[in-house]
């Protein structure tokens, strides 16, 4: 993964394309909440946009469907006052080369910026940001079970704001493991931002076999896992990727999976739970815990605009670096 | 100051005095102010400093004036005009202007008026909040080389200075003003 690494950074060390949380330095990371941080006021102001992104164009390339990501992206960008387009192409066709690629001169040819894109194929966003031109710049928004590397830093945002220090934490990750690139992406960020304890919680089904390597203790029960955890991830229960006997049936899943305020009470007192939505409620969390006082799920979702403005306003920032070099 | 001791250079343009007292401007600027107020009227003024200069001096004149409602402050870094040259500084912190401007006088201050950037820059964004009754600039120090049709309304001092030559202000406390040549 060290072409990721590398492609994702200009010469300066600055932020070309975002594509993965894994390989980045801790200290671009605390760039990305601090730039979010200041951009959170932006939401609350009357006129709810600022002239940084005036004239630039983002296209927002969706293979995959999606409301809540793709609609915070296109928020995120009209409130830096760029321009956006929405691109919605049929799941069908996959990355196998030609026709993509013919997408992507397209769009070249219309002069774009930024291409913010959503995959089903693990790596699709990585082969987008090595084959496009130099002045484009891409951020992935989702590829497959790979990365979502934004939706990882809104909750790193999520929880910073709560919580003071990132090092004494003990964050837990619930659910489908597996097919989740929100779970590998948080992982990635959480150990960088040294988080003192990445714990993964689930049936032995819905975990890749290499997950340790990662950094993380598993916990194959609910009630130990959550033991005097600071942060409760719950992740969706992701059945449209599921093939073949993976989990028993929905109820005997959240018997055992699903996180209910009796089951939250092992966690610490000050706990805050988290989930990327959308909810499956009563499959992995009760309704009494997605809507109770230690949910922050719904500032989750303001966060993520902030999260993709700082983002977009670095690369496009960053891009100042060779200006001299882009057409 | 060496330089008195020295012949001086008469191809050297600048025109400053020996010592840059930021005490002493402050003082001089609350009489012009206070009288700047009562002459627009209407409703109570708000005072917004432009960071992080501006508003180490906003501070002293907000308490100087006795201006009722709190300190507004600005951070102009999502308005700059080179944005797209130079990119974005990390660490921005937010605008907060707990008021509403909205037909509002605003005094706005800053520490150097020098191109009028800054200014232009400021003025966007407080547009942005709502629309002020108008608009009165204060600023510690204006300076040569303005780039755009912008003035002070009430200034501590105005300088003559080559393009080399940098005003900087250092606080909060003390204020203090240094003249350097810059990089």
């Amino acid at each position: 993964m060290t072409a990721v690494k590398n492609i994702q950074l200009n010469r300066q060390g600055r932020l070309q394309h975002f594509l993965s949380t894994e390989g980045l330095p801790r200290q671009l990371l605390l760039d990305i909440l601090d730039y979010a941080e200041s951009f959170t006021g932006v939401g609350v102001r009357a006129v709810k946009k600022v002239p940084l992104l005036r004239g630039k164009t983002i296209v927002n390339l969706f293979f995959e469907t999606s409301t809540r990501t793709r609609t915070t992206f296109e928020l995120a960008a009209k409130r830096l006052s760029a321009d956006v387009l929405n691109i919605n192409i049929a799941a069908a066709s996959t990355s196998k080369g030609e026709s993509l690629l013919d997408t992507l001169r397209t769009l070249e040819a219309m002069h774009c910026d930024m291409f913010v894109v959503r995959h089903a194929n693990s790596g699709a966003a990585h082969f987008i940001a090595a084959h496009v031109a130099p002045h484009i710049s891409v951020i992935n928004a989702g590829d497959g079970r790979h990365a979502h590397p934004t939706q990882a830093m809104l909750d790193m945002l999520t929880i910073r704001r709560h919580k003071k220090d990132f090092a004494p934490l003990r964050v837990a990750i619930v659910g489908d493991i597996l097919h989740s690139r929100v779970a590998r992406s948080e992982i990635h960020a959480l150990n960088t931002l040294g988080v003192g304890e990445v714990r993964v919680i689930a049936a032995k089904t819905l975990l890749p076999k290499d997950i340790e390597s990662l950094g993380v203790h598993v916990f194959y029960e609910l009630k130990a896992g959550l033991k005097d955890v600071d942060v409760v991830i719950m992740l969706r229960l992701q059945r449209e990727r599921m093939q073949g006997a993976l989990l028993p049936s929905e109820q005997e899943y959240f018997a055992n999976y699903g996180l209910s305020e009796a089951r939250l009470a092992v966690a610490k007192d000050d706990a805050i739970v988290m989930h990327p939505g959308p909810i499956n409620r009563g499959i992995e969390i009760d309704s009494q815990v997605a809507d109770g006082s230690r949910s922050v799920i719904l500032q989750q979702v303001s966060h993520g605009i902030a999260i993709r403005m700082a983002v977009m306003a670095m690369i496009i920032g960053s891009r100042s670096d060779n200006a001299q070099a882009a057409p | 100051m060496q330089w008195m001791d020295k012949e001086p250079d008469f191809k050297e343009m600048s025109i400053r005095p020996a010592a840059l007292n930021a005490e002493a401007l402050l003082k001089s600027m609350t009489g012009p102010l206070a009288q700047r107020l009562k002459n627009v009227g209407g409703e109570e003024p708000v005072m917004i400093g432009i960071q992080t200069g501006g508003v180490w001096v906003a501070e002293r004149l907000h308490e100087a004036l006795q201006i009722a409602l709190p300190l507004g402050h600005l951070n102009i870094a999502f308005y700059r005009d080179d944005f797209s040259r130079i990119g974005m500084h990390p660490r921005v912190t937010p605008s907060r202007l707990p008021f509403d401007v909205e037909d509002r006088h605003i005094i706005l201050v800053d520490d150097v008026l020098y191109t009028g950037r800054t200014i232009r820059a400021a003025m966007n964004e407080i547009f942005d909040y709502g629309r002020p009754a108008g608009i009165s600039l204060a600023v510690l120090v204006e300076r040569s080389g303005r780039e755009l049709p912008i003035q002070a309304d009430v200034a501590g001092t105005s300088l003559t200075l080559h393009e080399n030559e940098q005003v900087k202000l250092a606080g909060p406390a003390p204020l203090q003003l240094e003249i350097k040549q810059a990089k």
